[in-house]
Order: structure tokens, then C-alpha cells, then sequence
């Protein structure tokens, strides 16, 4: 499988890769590449220039300073799943990085790329909804209820790039999936987080988009046991159907995949 | 074209190549290395795994240009003074392959788990596989091989 050509350049800072994507705004970022070159050999994106911005190391880091657990965006899957930090602050956090794709492909791919890529079935979004979690650009702060716009969109502007994301830490969390047997992406995954100020589930792979889902906030907010949202259902209408599982299908799996999700959050 | 240079299997390499040149062509169209395999074309299959920088990714999903001065280790590295790395002999004792077509992604992401995690047992091998498929096996013997080895080289 060979993509369509392009020019490939290397982004040696953070300043450099803005002046280069200002200079041309038909290029893509590069950062892990495990969705973007799979995209370009089946000829589904035909970028003009890739600026590669895997290699930043100024992008690439895990801070807990406080209740506040700070990633930058270029950081590998593999390295959140490893770390002693997200493990200590937000152990559903570690699992769920551990859990994308395979060995390989959390030695590559970046979560930054996932959220700005933001794939209706990725991992990341749903964690950074249920967690509250803020993302900064080159530009601003942009809160995850407002980032996530729709299928593979964002708030994101021409020439913003992701620098890192600040989770704020919870007193519980979980996050569980089901996945498509064959892609192993989620056709439905719930992340689940209480804090003080309530509780916040984010569901991926079963929409269009990440979306949370009000009345399982408010009943795990009276009672957080599975229990509370066993009976919880949400609307099939917006879900996605496909060879693989129709709305109603995907519908109870976040029903099943939410009172998981609090199961791991009260066992950990 | 862009001039790419790294170090394969210990010796360096450099050539003139498009921009859109994926690591697994790279090395076996340029440099001949046809251990390193392409099983599919959807980036799920794990017969291109290699080591670039001493991680195990695939090769197939990421383009040549990005391992510039990068050190990639494939299947043809492996053995040394010509005795089988630990992984490949205990494959060859366990039987852990029948078409031998996925071997070598199967090895070279053993190689990196083991290196991550030292002995294995069988449920954290199959984790640390999710990314390589086998059509022949059905895996048992695969699990087999690597665990042997992850106890041999962690005993060692």
C-alpha cells in the first residue's frame, strides 16, 4: 500500500512546526502516525506536506503537580500505561492507555494525535470528557466539553496544535469497552469519573462523536454503585449502526459497559 | 526524493528515496532484508514488526524519512557470530511456527516485550501479542516459545 506523494519535513521545536504549518496550511502534523499513515496508504487522506512532530521532546512529558495530572502531546500511549504518576493519580487513565491497540502502536502513537484526530471509537476523548480534562494549544484552553465537535472534528483552528492536556484528578474512575473483534476499536467504551463536584461519563464508539450522558451522571451522582445505572438507558437514535452492531445493540452495550466501568472505578 | 541515513542491524545505510517510502519498503526494497514481512495492508497484522531505537513498531506504519538517524533493528539482526537469539531458538524448540510467515513480527515483538517485562506468563504473552495475527497456530505454540524464552533469558 502506497500513499500519494508528499513532502515530509521534520519540526525541530515547537515555534519551528508553527512557522512551517503557517506557511502551509494544506499540511498535516505527524505525531505518532497510527491513524494518519494507515489513513494515507488506504488513500482516504492526501496530505500535501507532513511536518513530523513525533520527536519533540518539549511535548513530551507527564507532570502531577497537586490534584492535576498534566500530559504533553506528543506523549506515547505506551509511556501513560507505564507511568508511575498516572498510575498513582488516575490508575483508569494508565489502564485505558494500555488497552489501545497493541504493543506497537502505543509505542508510536501520541495523545495529542488522538485528540486532535478525534475517531468516533478512539480512547482518549471519552477520557477526556468523563475526566474534565483541559487541552492546550499554541493559542488557548480549550475545555474537553467544548473541543469534541462531531466525527473527526474539533475546536481546533488552522495552525492550533495541541501542547498538552490537564487532567484534574478524581476520587474514582473507570473505563471499560467492548471492541469490534476484528479492528479491536470500541463499538461502545464508557469512562466513568466521580468527583466532588459529581460524576461525568463519556461514551466512545457507540456515536457519531464522544458524548456524556446526563442521566447516568445524575444517578451515579445520588449512588455510585453499578446498580444505579443498570437501568439507565440511553437513546438509540443517534447511535451509529453498521455490519458489526445496530443502534439498539450499541445502545445496551453502554448501558453494560457503564456499570463495568463503576465496578472497576469501586475496585480500585 | 530525500536522502535518508540509519543504522540496520548495526551497519549504517543511506539512500535517496520518496518522502512517502514506508519503513518496510525502505528495508526490503533498498536494502534487500525480506525477513521484515507485509501480511496485510491494513496495519493490523504485525509481520513488519522491527526495533527502531530499541522499540518494537511496525513498520508498515511509519514512513522511512521518520527513522532518519534513527538505529532499526530487523530478523537478519538478531543472530549473533551465527547462533540464534534466545527467542528465535526457543521458536525453533517449541515448534512456534508452522508457515512461518508471521515469525518474524512474532519475534522481534517477543524480543521488546521480554525486554520490557522479563519472564511472562502466558496470559501477559497473549496481551503483549494483540498486535500479531497467526493464521496457522492458533497460537499455543507461539506462547509456548516465548514464554520458554522470557524464563531462559530472565534465569540467564
Amino acid at each position: 500500500m502506497i500513499p500519494y506523494n508528499f513532502e515530509y519535513t521534520r519540526a525541530k521545536s515547537l515555534s519551528e512546526a508553527q512557522t512551517m504549518l503557517a506557511k502551509n496550511p494544506d499540511a498535516k502534523l505527524l505525531a505518532g502516525g497510527q491513524t494518519l499513515i494507515p489513513t494515507m496508504k488506504m488513500r482516504l487522506a492526501n496530505p500535501s506536506a507532513l511536518i513530523d512532530i513525533s520527536n519533540l521532546e518539549e511535548l513530551s512529558f507527564i507532570r502531577a503537580s497537586g490534584d492535576t495530572l498534566t500530559i504533553g502531546a506528543t506523549t506515547k500511549h505506551g509511556m501513560i500505561a507505564a507511568s508511575a504518576d498516572v498510575k498513582r493519580m488516575i490508575p483508569a487513565l494508565a489502564h485505558m492507555a494500555s488497552h489501545i491497540g497493541d504493543p506497537a502502536v502505543r509505542a508510536m502513537g501520541t495523545i495529542g494525535g488522538s485528540l486532535a484526530n478525534n475517531d468516533p471509537a478512539a480512547d482518549y476523548p471519552a477520557a477526556a470528557l468523563a475526566l474534565n480534562a483541559t487541552i492546550k494549544t499554541t493559542n488557548r484552553e480549550i475545555k474537553a466539553d467544548d473541543f469534541f465537535t462531531g466525527m473527526f472534528s474539533t475546536a481546533l483552528e488552522d495552525g492550533e496544535i495541541i501542547t498538552e492536556i490537564a487532567f484534574p484528578k478524581p476520587d474514582r474512575g473507570g473505563y471499560t469497552k467492548f471492541c469490534n473483534p476484528a479492528s479491536r476499536y470500541p463499538m461502545a467504551g464508557v469512562f466513568v469519573a466521580q468527583t466532588k463536584n459529581g460524576v461525568r461519563v463519556g461514551v466512545t464508539g457507540a456515536g457519531p462523536g464522544v458524548f456524556r450522558v446526563e442521566a447516568m451522571e445524575a444517578a451515579l451522582a445520588k449512588n455510585f454503585t453499578p446498580d444505579a445505572v443498570a437501568n439507565v438507558a440511553v437513546a438509540s437514535g443517534d447511535l451509529n449502526s453498521d455490519i458489526h452492531a445496530t443502534a439498539e445493540y450499541r445502545a445496551h452495550l453502554v448501558t453494560v459497559m457503564a456499570k463495568r466501568a463503576v465496578e472497576q472505578a469501586l475496585a480500585a | 526524493m530525500t536522502t535518508v541515513s540509519m543504522t540496520v542491524n548495526g551497519k549504517p545505510v543511506s539512500a535517496d528515496i520518496e518522502d512517502r517510502t514506508l519503513l518496510v519498503y525502505f528495508l526490503r526494497e533498498n536494502l534487500r532484508l525480506t525477513g521484515t514481512h507485509i501480511g496485510c495492508d491494513t496495519s493490523q497484522c504485525g509481520a513488519c514488526v522491527v526495533h527502531v531505537n530499541g522499540r518494537a513498531v511496525k513498520a508498515c506504519s511509519m514512513f522511512a524519512v521518520q527513522a532518519e538517524g534513527a538505529q532499526v533493528t530487523t530478523i537478519e539482526g538478531l543472530a549473533r557470530d551465527g547462533k540464534l537469539h534466545p527467542v528465535q531458538e526457543a521458536f525453533r524448540e517449541n515448534h512456534g511456527l508452522q508457515c512461518g510467515f508471521c515469525t518474524p513480527g512474532m519475534i522481534m515483538t517477543a524480543v521488546d516485550a521480554i525486554r520490557r517485562r522479563g519472564a511472562m506468563d502466558r496470559e501477559t504473552i497473549r496481551y503483549e501479542l494483540e498486535g500479531n495475527i497467526c493464521r496457522c497456530t492458533g497460537y499455543h505454540n507461539i506462547v509456548s516459545s516465548i514464554e520458554d524464552a522470557s524464563k531462559k533469558m530472565s534465569a540467564a
